[in-house]
């Protein structure tokens, strides 16, 4: 077979499975009303209707009704998406976008064309011992920089592209932390801890893999927060990524082999809730039950396990600990009339996580922990539930989107006059770090994790 | 296909960002929001100034290829799906706000501009633009004018129409006329502003409009009331008028509707009552609204209303609201295909309307919730179906045919704020009659000789015929 043919026989094979997978029900559903659209960062940036949710998916049920091919236009335009999945929540059908979204992907993933694959399927099979035994966690920032790379590698011969790709990179390696190849077990030196006070519960950590490399502290902090709050708090040994990296590109059986694990060993162990302090593994999750939908024996516990997953703030709210609180300075305002502040009040603002907001749906839980917090005047940042460009791997595989998306955040950063952004996800964390970066406001604006910033003023 | 000639004339205007004739843009430009309707066009261009759009409709008009202005594209009659090919005019990125003019209360627009944003610019300034159609998240005002669109407020403060005191738009020999001004008194000739407003597309591209402002109300109350009795909610709703006082809001749920709606949110609806109105009344001052509040309690409570409960705050007011803003997203969520109509009919007739909505309904064992705007008598009959069941969707069309039908018996009209499109094309002789038809059509030669404009939008291939014909 010569390499036109085998390219004919890939394109066919594509197309074949996006008919058989697309969920149809869903593509009907979609009553092209447009509501979606103003919650669309693509959208929002580029005006196109081709780059919003109700494009893409008069996208797929074109190519699911033969109207048209998955061609590279529209390889492309899915990888635009962001997956923030901002689009759900405001759509009155109730459309599944994110299941479309992984249905395409996944076939995208399949039967990727060969030189573009190469990279990135080579990098998944490097990458999945790592994520899965949870070791060797110094690797991370190398298996980080290799995204970058892959990402490199299949946008270089886009010419016009390669003029500020460097200059991305740059500032994405001078944002990223160094890696603690410890992890939060080491640091707080083993795997279960007794709740301080009255007991309300026992809590899993789902210690998550960058968090854990890039973010040990925040784990560290949350296991003080949980035991604070009256949890007994275990870190099963045996858990795993989530597969969230996976799943959205594409490598669901991955995901799946990561998702039955992590319900095994949390099933072992026996807690009331699973503690989960980033968006985006949160996410991924709560939806282990759709991800194991059609395995028969998984179902039921998976089902189980989505459940007790809990974003830390729910947990943290969910206890009586922090009633006694003084009074937060200044009752939350909005970036239009922000209060003039005492002294010794800190202004802070918050960027959502869109999966937490959008996927698990506690978009609010933050925001209240917010503002429960003593001398701390929280200003809502206008439009802080679009996704800031962050969205799992996105800031690397689309930087140019992602650098739009981050500098239109960073001007309503600067109309809350806050010296803190606060986010509760690594990689919105990461994303607004470069946003402050490319703003030149090292010197003025830090970035952290609403557990960190929480413990700082609470446990001090 | 685009002939070689008319693609590099545009390509070498536009530029290749902004002419697109590739499968992605055809596929992303082949609907609108109007179910079960869909057509590919041949190109899709991106327009960013009025000459640019001269030049297009020239060219266009030179060669004979099908004009569709597109706006958001979230009309409801098909008025945007370019069921003869030809080129879609995205007027998307002319969407600047042009002036607020704050000593004649009027604003100056392209017609891009998104309608909610727009309205957050002016109430920035203590103004009101009221035209609130439910699309406004999405829409642009150029759509909202050239679909004459309506919404929640229309009974107090009129719909776009009342608001377009001027225009600029291109004909389609590319030529620009101006029309009206900053001025609220204009009888200088045939009043061209309104008789473009509502056009649909079919007889110039509008490039820029004046729309009036007035200042906006300070004070807000809402209620909602329960009737055992729809003909008592209907005589409410006559009698609260009657009394002289407009609410600004005056919305309507039938039993169907209040049914679905409780069952999917568990919002607290009494589902045994036969219509739920949601009433707002707004004003400057506190004490006016309070009054006219006062009194429709006491109207609806002589009419035997089973329920009253009023707001005392934002929060409640906005728990009230919600559930009649999740009719719609309600009825989407239980069948895959939503078909949402605007029968209308004069505000005396509604209750005969509801309950002729619901015969019907029954006749032809179909789902339709009807609800809407009661105050200007603007019903939106919802039929729940699946575009894929063409046994069902035949009796869907039946139906509707003879929902139209009541709706002009009782005095009404076929659409009161979606439009005509292609959807109710083969119905609009029923309400204008032949000769209505006719000296519609001698408008549109004299404006589109060639017939390029939105073509088969308004008028049908062929009419339906009227079985019965009895005023
Ligand atoms: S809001 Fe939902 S139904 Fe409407 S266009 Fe978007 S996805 Fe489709
Ligand atoms: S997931 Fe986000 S980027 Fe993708 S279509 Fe939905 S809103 Fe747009």
């Amino acid at each position: 077979m010569n390499s036109r043919e085998q390219d004919d026989q890939r394109k066919g094979a594509l197309k074949q499975q996006l008919v058989n997978t697309l969920d149809y029900e869903q593509l009907m559903n979609c009553m092209r009303c447009g509501f979606c659209q103003p919650a669309c960062p693509t959208f929002h940036q580029t005006g196109l209707e081709a780059a919003s949710p109700r494009g893409r998916i008069a996208l797929m049920k074109a190519v699911a009704d033969g109207l048209m091919e998955p061609d590279e236009a529209f390889k492309q335009q899915m990888d635009l998406c962001l997956g923030c999945r901002a689009c759900e929540p405001v759509c009155p059908s109730d459309v599944k976008y994110g299941q479309l979204l992984e249905q395409t992907k996944d076939a995208l993933f399949e039967h990727a064309e060969p030189a573009g694959a190469i990279p990135l399927r080579g990098l998944h099979k490097f990458a999945k011992p790592i994520f899965k035994r949870h070791r060797r966690l110094r690797l991370m920032s190398t298996i980080l920089h290799a995204y970058q790379r892959s990402g490199l590698q299949r946008l270089a011969n886009k010419g016009n592209l390669l003029r500020w790709l460097p200059a991305h990179m740059q500032t994405m390696e001078r944002i990223m932390p160094h890696a603690d190849s410890r992890g939060v077990v080491k640091r707080v030196g083993g795997h279960r801890f007794e709740a301080k006070g009255e007991r309300i519960g026992t809590v899993g950590l789902f210690r998550g893999c960058i968090m854990d490399v890039l973010f040990t502290e925040t784990n560290v902090n949350t296991v003080r927060l949980l035991t604070e709050s009256g949890y007994d708090v275990v870190i099963p040994k045996e858990q795993s990524c989530c597969g969230a990296l996976f799943s959205h590109s594409g490598d669901r059986d991955t995901a799946r082999e990561f998702a039955k694990q992590n319900v095994k060993v949390f099933g072992d162990a026996k807690v009331d809730y699973i503690a989960s302090n980033a968006g985006g593994c949160g996410a991924m999750l709560v939806e282990y039950d759709h991800l194991l939908a059609d395995e028969a024996e998984w179902v039921g516990p998976a089902r189980e396990f989505a459940v007790q997953v809990k974003d830390i703030s729910e947990l943290l709210l969910r206890s009586q600990r922090w009633n006694q609180l003084p009074e937060a300075a200044v009752q939350s305002k909005t970036a239009a009339q922000p209060e003039t502040t005492r002294d010794d009040t800190v202004t802070v603002t918050y960027q959502d996580s869109c999966h937490l907001r959008n996927v698990m749906r506690a978009g609010e839980g933050p925001r209240q922990l917010l503002r429960l917090i003593p001398d701390t005047n929280f200003v809502e940042l206008e439009g802080g539930e679009v996704c800031c460009g962050s969205a799992g791997i996105y800031n690397l595989v689309q930087p140019q989107m992602a650098n739009d998306i981050v500098d239109s955040r960073m001007e309503a950063v600067r109309d809350t006059k806050a010296s803190i952004i606060l986010t509760s996800n690594p990689g919105c964390l990461l994303q607004m770090k470069v946003g402050v970066e490319r703003e030149k406001a090292n010197d003025r604006i830090q970035v952290m994790h609403v557990v960190d910033y929480f413990a700082e003023k609470i446990l001090k | 296909m685009i002939v070689n000639e008319v693609r590099q004339d545009l390509l070498q205007l536009l530029g290749p960002e902004r002419y697109r004739d590739d499968k992605e843009a055809l596929v992303t430009h082949s609907y609108d929001a109007t179910p079960m309707l869909q057509s590919l066009p041949d190109a899709v261009v991106y327009p960013d100034s009025t000459s640019e759009v001269q030049h297009i409709l020239r060219l266009a008009n030179k060669h004979r290829i099908p004009i569709v202005p597109r706006g958001a594209a979230s009309n409801l009659c098909g008025g945007t799906v370019p069921v003869s090919g030809g080129i879609v005019v995205a007027m998307t990125r002319m969407n600047k706000l042009l002036e607020l003019d704050t000593d004649n209360l009027t604003a100056t627009v392209q017609p891009g501009l998104n309608t909610k944003q727009f309205h957050r610019e002016v109430e920035k300034r203590g103004l009101f633009y009221p035209p609130d159609p439910s699309s406004m998240v999405i829409s642009t005002l150029g759509g909202n004018i050239m679909e004459g669109a309506g919404g929640l407020r229309g009974l107090k403060y009129g719909t776009t129409k009342d608001y377009v005191i001027g225009l600029e738009a291109v004909l389609p020999s590319g030529e620009v006329i101006t029309t009206g001004g900053k001025l609220y008194k204009d009888v200088a000739g045939y009043d061209l502003t309104k008789l473009l407003v509502g056009s649909e597309g079919t007889l110039a591209i509008i490039t820029e409009a004046t729309v009036k402002l007035i200042p906006a109300p300070r004070v807000r109350q809402t209620m909602l009331v329960a009737f055992q009795d729809i003909y008592a909610a209907a005589r409410s709703v006559s009698r609260i008028v009657g009394a002289g006082i407009i609410p600004a809001t005056l919305e309507f749920m039938d039993q169907p509707t209040i049914r679905v709606v409780e069952e999917y949110n568990h919002i607290g609806l009494p589902i045994d009552m036969q219509a739920v109105l949601l009433i707002e009344q707004d004003g400057q001052e506190s004490a006016s609204v309070q009054k006219d509040m006062d009194a429709i309690v006491s109207i609806c409570g002589e009419e035997g209303a089973a329920r009253i409960e009023t707001a005392r705050d934002e929060r409640e007011a906005e728990q009230l609201m919600k559930a009649r803003r999740s009719a719609l997203s309600t009825l989407a969520r239980i069948r895959p295909t939503t078909i949402l109509e605007d029968a209308t009919v004069p505000r005396s007739r509604i209750a005969d309307m509801v309950l002729a909505i619901n015969r019907i309904a029954a006749q032809y064992e179909l789902n339709i919730c009807t609800f809407g705007h009661a105050g200007d008598g603007n019903l939106h009959p919802t039929c729940t179906t699946d575009a894929r069941n063409t046994e069902e969707i035949h009796r869907v069309e039946q139906a509707f045919a003879d929902i139209f039908e009541e709706a002009i018996r009782l005095g009404g009209t076929i659409t009161g704020e979606h439009g005509v499109g292609t959807v109710k094309a083969p119905y609009l002789e029923w309400k204008v009659g032949e000769a209505g038809i006719a000296l519609m059509k001698g408008i549109k030669q004299a404006f589109d000789p060639n017939g390029i404009m939105n073509p088969g939008k308004i008028f049908a291939k062929s009419a339906r015929k009227r079985l019965v014909i009895t005023r």
